[in-house]
């Protein structure tokens, strides 16, 4: 599949580098933004865009990842108010068209769609798959996937 | 005034002091257990609690039902944005105050709908015009910093001392608000005069400013 989507991914870690090389290699123009160097030895070699080393809530660091002309902004750090911060930004200023943040507490869900957010709580996703398996009882569970 | 703050260091320390002095009412945020226990010391006037200022359940048991204003002054930005979000979409707190460690995000965090500062720009704007003018007493940004109050002591050569008020040419969105002169301060009109010693406050737009402030002192901006 071929498209020119241009997506910003903020956080490289194990849900950012997923993400990263996924995109990737379906042919979107992906740029990661990390705090940690070392964050970026988990992109595997068929990752070709590009890594910004820098702090996400400074807006320096986002442009020069090219957030103004980004297409699709994903923010996947392990602090749900940078996540929210940076997609507040990304929506609002940089009028990214869309935008999605990675929420970890549930109880802010809610929250952050009242402003305007995307938000996916990875926390409340695989509780409900959990949930799921455990309903369909251990027989059907040894081929289970979500 | 009941006033959360939610922060720490030497910024929390003295403001929470200078405002316990004026009699407010304080409750201040902090997640470090042992900060907690030194502020509580500290400041024996002010309320503390121990925990996350981002979250509503800490927002909650700190009052911000009651609150009048809420300072969000902690390192990091994006908790300074989101406990002003929670404060002023969740409980209603009148007046929510987010401190921009990082000089962009204060006009960032404005767009998004929380008023915010800058120390940075603050100090460096106060720097600016102390190295540039010295007869420059005090520089106040005022409206989110769209306008400027400026307090300006007269000087011998100044072009307008000894004029008129009517016979001065100012620059456009400019006012000369309030004329002190032997500590006597009176607001001024057409008919009142100007001399060398006379302190202004001056009203400006930051884009006039300096224009305003060479018709004024007569000094090269």
């Amino acid at each position: 599949m071929k498209n020119s989507r241009t997506i910003v991914i903020l956080g490289c870690g194990r849900l950012g580098t997923y993400l990263a090389i996924q995109l990737s290699r379906s042919g979107d123009s992906v740029v990661v933004i990390d705090r940690h160097e070392t964050a970026f030895d988990n992109l595997s070699a068929d990752f070709s865009g590009f890594r910004i080393l820098g702090d996400g809530t400074h807006m320096q660091v986002l442009r020069k990842a090219g957030v103004e002309k980004a297409n699709i902004f994903i923010s996947t750090t392990d602090d749900d108010n940078v996540n929210v911060m940076t997609a507040q930004v990304a929506r609002k200023i940089f009028d990214v068209p869309q935008v999605l943040a990675r929420v970890l507490d549930p109880k802010r869900e809610e929250i952050f769609r009242q402003l305007g957010i995307d938000a996916i709580c990875t926390t409340t996703l695989s509780a409900h798959v959990f949930l799921q398996t455990i309903a369909n009882g251990p027989e059907k569970a040894k081929g289970a996937r979500s | 005034m009941k006033v959360l703050i939610v922060g720490g260091g030497n910024t929390l320390y003295f403001l929470c002091r200078s405002l316990l002095a004026k009699d407010h009412e304080i409750v201040i945020i902090n997640r470090d257990p042992s900060e907690c226990i030194q502020l509580a010391r500290d400041l024996a006037a002010a309320t503390v609690v121990c925990g996350d200022g981002s979250t509503m359940k800490i927002l909650e048991e700190a009052g911000a039902m009651e609150a009048d204003a809420v300072l969000a002054v902690t390192p990091n930005d994006q908790d300074n944005l989101v406990i002003c979000q929670l404060a002023s979409l969740q409980f209603d707190v009148p007046k929510a105050v987010a401190l921009a460690n990082d000089p962009d995000n204060a006009e960032a965090f404005r767009r998004l709908g929380v008023s915010a500062f800058s120390t940075t720009n603050i100090v460096s704007s106060l720097i600016e015009q102390w190295a540039s003018l010295e007869h420059i007493l005090n520089l106040i940004p005022v409206g989110e910093g769209r306008v400027n109050v400026t307090e300006i002591i007269l000087e011998e050569d100044a072009p307008v001392a000894g004029k008129y008020l009517k016979e001065i040419e100012l620059p456009e969105n400019a006012l000369i608000a309030v004329l002190i002169r032997h500590n006597r301060p009176t607001i001024p009109r057409g008919e009142n005069d100007l001399q060398a010693g006379d302190r202004l406050v001056v009203i400006t737009m930051p884009e006039n400013h300096r224009p305003v402030m060479k018709a004024l002192t007569g000094k090269p901006d």
